[in-house]
């Protein structure tokens, strides 16, 4: 657990927060757009979880893991610091889950505040009355729920291919192709279901089976991910 | 005899076609500078690698302070220290975060960091400017601090590759100073990588030799030596006939004889003495103003092997 903790830690400090004004904008403008601007725009709809919010709620933050997890493996390449870190006590599992803890704790809680704070600014946009909360409240946690999969899922797949890339140009370019790969894949899935299947199921129940089998993607992902982690074969790359 | 803290029996690794390392059999005792010494491509990073676990090799075996590389990899690295090609700092963060870093990955207690970090760092100079980021440092100063973060932890062994590659000569030599005095004081045992014969001079009590993955000869320099290098004298003077020179090289001591430029260097072989060569040149008419003798230097045997294995 110590070890983990020690590279969550480093990638803060490293790839995180390495101390440049960039590193500041770029939480900055995640937390304006989704926590100030969308809410702002759509006020009502989206305490009701519109599509709008549902939608930018998820996809926002997998995308913006993008930004981040193509540099884990292959930045610590680019700047030679990966062979020094592989050859110390720190164990394989400690580093590549630490690397996935460490970005999607931090995307997914600026996704949360957020969140937050999108509450906020619907509750001051509509003027004087009682304070509206996210309705229904099980349903904002399945949004947050479903936003933490989706970043779990851009760091699984994001963590995967950059222990495959030189560069980390080369895993964003990567990550980026498979991502709109993947989304093609799923749209065309979808249509292709036969409806009976989701006859007599309510939006919410169709919504979990959809959290389940993102769930069982990033599991999946984060598996393979182990499986390929070999200190000889990342030393050689 | 005590168990050496290094030791590899047959110990092979090839990539496709090449041998990187080939049938390299060692054993190097514990609480000396064992230097490592070899061209460029000549196996010594790929030796470092197989000794740190992070290579497999494909022959033979190895163990570092008894654990083996094949089945104990963790157990090495957990108890060694290394400065690899590359210094390997997080030049974003602070020179303190990066020692710090080291320290949490090793296990050690808030405290001990924190006043570990001051003593390595003030016994480099670097105190005063621990809150920089690294990226503003200079090389040598890079690379100061990539030596405490080796030995941070006080492992027993440390393993560095080539640590003033690529220095100009004041700096590898301030570098080099620091190194020897830090291996010193912490009593540690080095196995130093390097192609850099004054600094396996300096700072080794024992070297290895190693040229296409095979390893050449091993020993203490002064071993080496007597081994392979050899006497010469060079004298000064004028009046040096062919018939001396001739006359010189009829005698059973004289392995070799150069003229440059009014000057007779005369190569010797084992422990001959110069006295009645000097009597030679002088009783033949030759003047001598000047006769010195001297000894191999590790570059020189470094050489004679390079060449040696070159024509086998």
């Amino acid at each position: 657990m110590s070890d983990l903790w020690t590279v969550v830690w480093k990638e803060w400090r490293d790839s995180i927060f390495p101390g440049g004004k960039i590193e500041y904008l770029r939480p900055l403008v995640f937390i304006t757009f989704l926590g100030i601007v969308l809410p702002f725009v759509d006020r009502q709809g989206w305490l009701a979880l519109s599509g709008a919010m549902v939608f930018a709620s998820v996809f926002f933050p997998y995308f913006y893991i993008l930004n981040y997890i193509g540099d884990a493996f292959a930045g610590e390449r680019e700047r030679h610091t990966l062979e020094t870190l592989l050859a110390s006590r720190i164990s394989d599992r400690a580093i590549l889950l630490g690397k996935v803890i460490a970005t999607v704790s931090y995307i997914w809680g600026m996704t949360v505040l957020a969140s937050l704070l999108g509450l906020v600014i619907v509750n001051l946009a509509k003027g004087p009355g009682p304070w509206a909360f996210y309705t229904p409240v099980s349903g904002w946690a399945a949004v947050l729920v479903a936003g933490m999969l989706a970043c779990l899922l851009a760091a699984s797949g994001g963590i995967l291919v950059s222990l495959h890339s030189a560069t980390t140009r080369q895993a964003q370019q990567t990550l980026l192709l498979g991502s709109l790969a993947l989304f093609v894949v799923i749209f065309f899935t979808a249509r292709a279901l036969p409806s009976q299947w989701f006859r007599g199921m309510s939006p919410s129940q169709i919504f979990l089976v959809a959290l389940l089998v993102m769930a069982l993607l990033d599991a999946l992902l984060l598996g393979i991910a182990m499986a390929s982690f070999r200190r000889s074969r990342l030393l050689l790359k | 005899m005590p168990e050496p803290i290094i030791r590899t029996e047959h110990l092979s690794r090839t990539f496709g076609e090449v041998k990187a390392v080939d049938d390299l059999s060692l054993a190097v005792p514990a609480g000396i500078v064992f230097g490592f010494l070899g061209p460029n491509g000549a196996g010594k990073t790929t030796t470092i690698h197989l000794l740190l676990g992070l290579l497999e090799p494909t022959l033979g075996q190895a163990w570092v302070l008894g654990f083996d590389t094949r089945t104990q990899a963790g157990e090495i690295r957990a108890h060694c220290g290394a400065l690899l090609e590359f210094s390997g700092l997080y030049e974003r963060m602070t020179a303190e975060d990066n020692l710090d870093l080291y320290g949490r990955i090793y296990q050690m207690s808030s405290l001990d960091r924190k006043s570990r970090i001051k003593e390595l760092l003030t016994h480099l100079d670097l105190w005063e400017r621990r809150k920089e980021q690294v990226n503003k440092w200079s090389r040598g100063m890079k690379q100061k601090l990539a030596v405490a973060r080796a030995i941070f932890h006080r492992p027993p062994l440390i393993f560095l590759d080539e640590p003033t590659a690529g220095f100009d000569p004041v700096a590898a030599a301030a570098l080099r100073a620091d190194l020897a005095a830090l291996v010193a004081r912490e009593g540690v045992t080095v196995f130093l990588n390097t192609h850099n014969l004054t600094e396996a001079e300096k700072l080794c009590a024992q070297v290895g030799v190693i040229r296409n993955g095979k390893l050449l000869m091993v020993g203490s320099p002064d071993e080496l030596r007597t081994r392979k290098g050899s006497s010469h004298v060079e004298i000064t003077g004028q009046g040096f006939t062919g018939q001396i020179l001739a006359s010189l090289r009829a005698r059973p001591e004289v392995a070799g004889i150069e003229q440059q430029d009014g000057r007779l260097l005369i190569e010797l072989r084992g422990e001959a003495r110069t006295a009645p060569l000097v009597s030679l040149i002088v009783q033949s008419g030759a003047e001598v103003e000047e006769a010195r003798r001297g000894e191999s230097s590790l570059e020189d045997v470094f050489l004679t092997l390079m060449k040696e294995n070159k024509n086998e």
